[in-house]
């Protein structure tokens, strides 16, 4: 900038550089030179919450199990099922850095998916024991997870709100000039689809 | 002072770009964005998204007290009570608690409902996410407390579903909206005060300046001072220029230094008009009531009657 300021440091001078320098950091901020990583960031973090919501309710499953056990132990079958998917469950993990891969995402997807099936099957099955129906561990069971499967809704939820964020800063113009840019490795994130076993949660109705 | 230099340079561009962006501030570049036609561009078309997408949100009922009664189910009086009592309680815990009764959930289901109304109105500390919301939808008949991501340990699902199960319904089966409400409200209040050290901690942290609070007056101090730098640093050549003596072309003694005037000294010329950081406050009890920022994130349980 000044011809001056480059000649002779005189307290302007670098006070006027250090603005200069702190101003086009500014503007590049202001016009979202950082956008991708930020919101990258984001996606990352709602991806966290999903897996942490769909960690609780795997965490919920033995104790479930065993309650129901305790009733109907006949029910070898759905019971088995359910300790089969949850473990395929908490094996198919992903790394936060494998969210641009559609096959790691939908194999984790189909895996929750197929828990989702075998649990919602098992709360069926409790229909026909009225005593188990009627336990308060059973019961408590059964709110935690029920929200279980609403918190897992909305963090799937947010999640896709993010990855749409992201993609698209990915996509429209300023951000695709910035990643080209500063962001070469940057890929579009892989968001669920929607599938009516994992979209809503087991509803089994215990009132009537 | 460089107004008439800049704009003898700059020609008649430099006018009808300051206006369109004047009507941009609610950009994302705001008026930052003044380098370049090209800046200008993009600044319109990350506003464009921005704007479309928000016209399409679903409508709330507004957030007009701790008691939202937009179904008619309370009476004033206890309106009054209610209000009182929930008002109390964020004094003494900072934690908010707001009863709402709509007539009907438009169709969505009430978990779904109730964490975005929840989201959308801000209930709960921001950074503390201590918010409960107890909705009561009176056509569908379901009643959800929908419980702030920082509550969920103390409140959780099943204790939920229990004040629901015994407090509320078994009224709300007897026709006693006000009563069922009224005990579930108290249900609440009591399993939130139970752990009455965690309680304090939480007043306490929540008390006058939050965390974000401190981030945005940082931010805020540290705009302002760039500006009084670049501000200050027009100021001081304007007056080496006026006061100083002239020591040869553009060249003055000052205050015993000698400044040389460059002819394009403007960074960021013409860039005012930027607001400062916004500041927005926790819960303000009584009076106007208003979120304080909080979210939710689907936790709590529902029932019907």
């Amino acid at each position: 900038m000044s011809s001056a300021a480059q000649r002779r440091t005189t307290p302007l001078g670098i006070l006027t550089r250090l603005a200069a320098v702190c101003l086009a950091g500014l503007l590049l901020a202001g016009c979202g030179v950082n956008a991708i990583p930020t919101k990258e960031e984001a996606a990352k973090a709602a991806w966290a919450q999903v897996e942490n919501q769909y960690q609780r309710r795997s965490d919920l499953i033995p104790n479930l199990v065993e309650t129901v056990k305790a009733y109907a132990r006949q029910e070898k079958d759905v019971l088995t099922a359910v300790v089969e998917a949850r473990a395929k469950a908490t094996q198919t993990r992903i790394d936060a850095s494998q969210l641009s891969d559609p096959a790691a995402v939908q194999a984790f997807q189909a895996a929750q998916d197929q828990l989702s099936g075998t649990l919602s099957r098992l709360l069926a099955t409790v229909e026909a024991y009225p005593d188990l129906k009627s336990n308060q561990n059973f019961l408590a069971l059964q709110s935690q997870l029920e929200g279980t499967e609403n918190r897992i809704a909305v963090a799937r939820r947010d999640y896709i709100e993010a990855v749409r964020d992201y993609n698209t800063e990915l996509k429209t113009i300023p951000g695709s000039w910035w990643a080209a840019l500063f962001h070469p490795e940057a890929r579009p994130m892989e968001a669920f689809t929607a599938t009516p076993g994992s979209q809503t949660p087991p509803k089994v109705d215990f009132g009537q | 002072m460089t107004e008439p230099r800049i704009r003898r340079r700059a020609g008649d561009t430099r006018r009808p770009r300051q206006s369109v962006l004047a009507a941009l501030q609610a950009g994302p570049c705001g008026c930052l964005c003044r380098l370049s036609r090209l800046a200008l561009l993009a600044a319109l078309m990350v506003a464009a998204p921005v704007l479309a997408r928000s016209a399409d949100a679903q409508t709330f009922p507004a957030l007009s007290g701790r008691v939202v009664d937009e179904a008619g189910l309370i009476d004033p009086a206890g309106e009054a009570a209610l209000t009182d009592k929930l008002a109390a309680f964020e004094q003494a815990s900072s934690d908010q608690l707001v009863v709402v009764t709509v007539p009907d959930l438009e169709g969505y289901d009430i978990a779904d409902y109730g964490y975005r109304l929840g989201r959308d109105w801000g209930i709960g500390q921001i950074g503390e996410d201590n918010g409960v919301l107890l909705l009561v939808s009176r056509d569908d008949r379901k009643v959800r407390i929908e419980v702030g991501y920082g509550l969920e340990g103390t409140l959780t699902d099943a204790l939920a579903s229990t004040i629901i199960e015994t407090d509320i319904l078994p009224a709300f089966r007897s026709g006693d909206y006000p009563g069922g409400i009224d005990r579930g409200v108290d249900g609440i209040l009591s399993v939130l005060s139970g752990d009455a050290a965690e309680l304090q901690a939480r007043a306490e942290r929540n008390a006058g300046w939050s965390g974000d609070d401190a981030v945005g007056l940082l931010f805020g101090l540290l705009f302002v001072g760039i500006w009084v730098v670049v501000i200050g640093g027009f100021l001081m050549v304007t007056l080496a220029r006026l006061r100083g003596r002239k020591i040869g072309p553009n060249r003055y003694r000052w205050l015993g230094m000698t400044w040389t005037i460059a002819n394009a000294a403007s960074p960021g010329h013409g860039s005012r008009g930027v607001s400062g950081g916004g500041f927005s406050g926790g819960g303000s009890p009584g009076g106007g009531f208003s979120g304080g920022g909080g979210s939710f994130g689907g936790g709590g349980s529902s029932g019907s009657w």
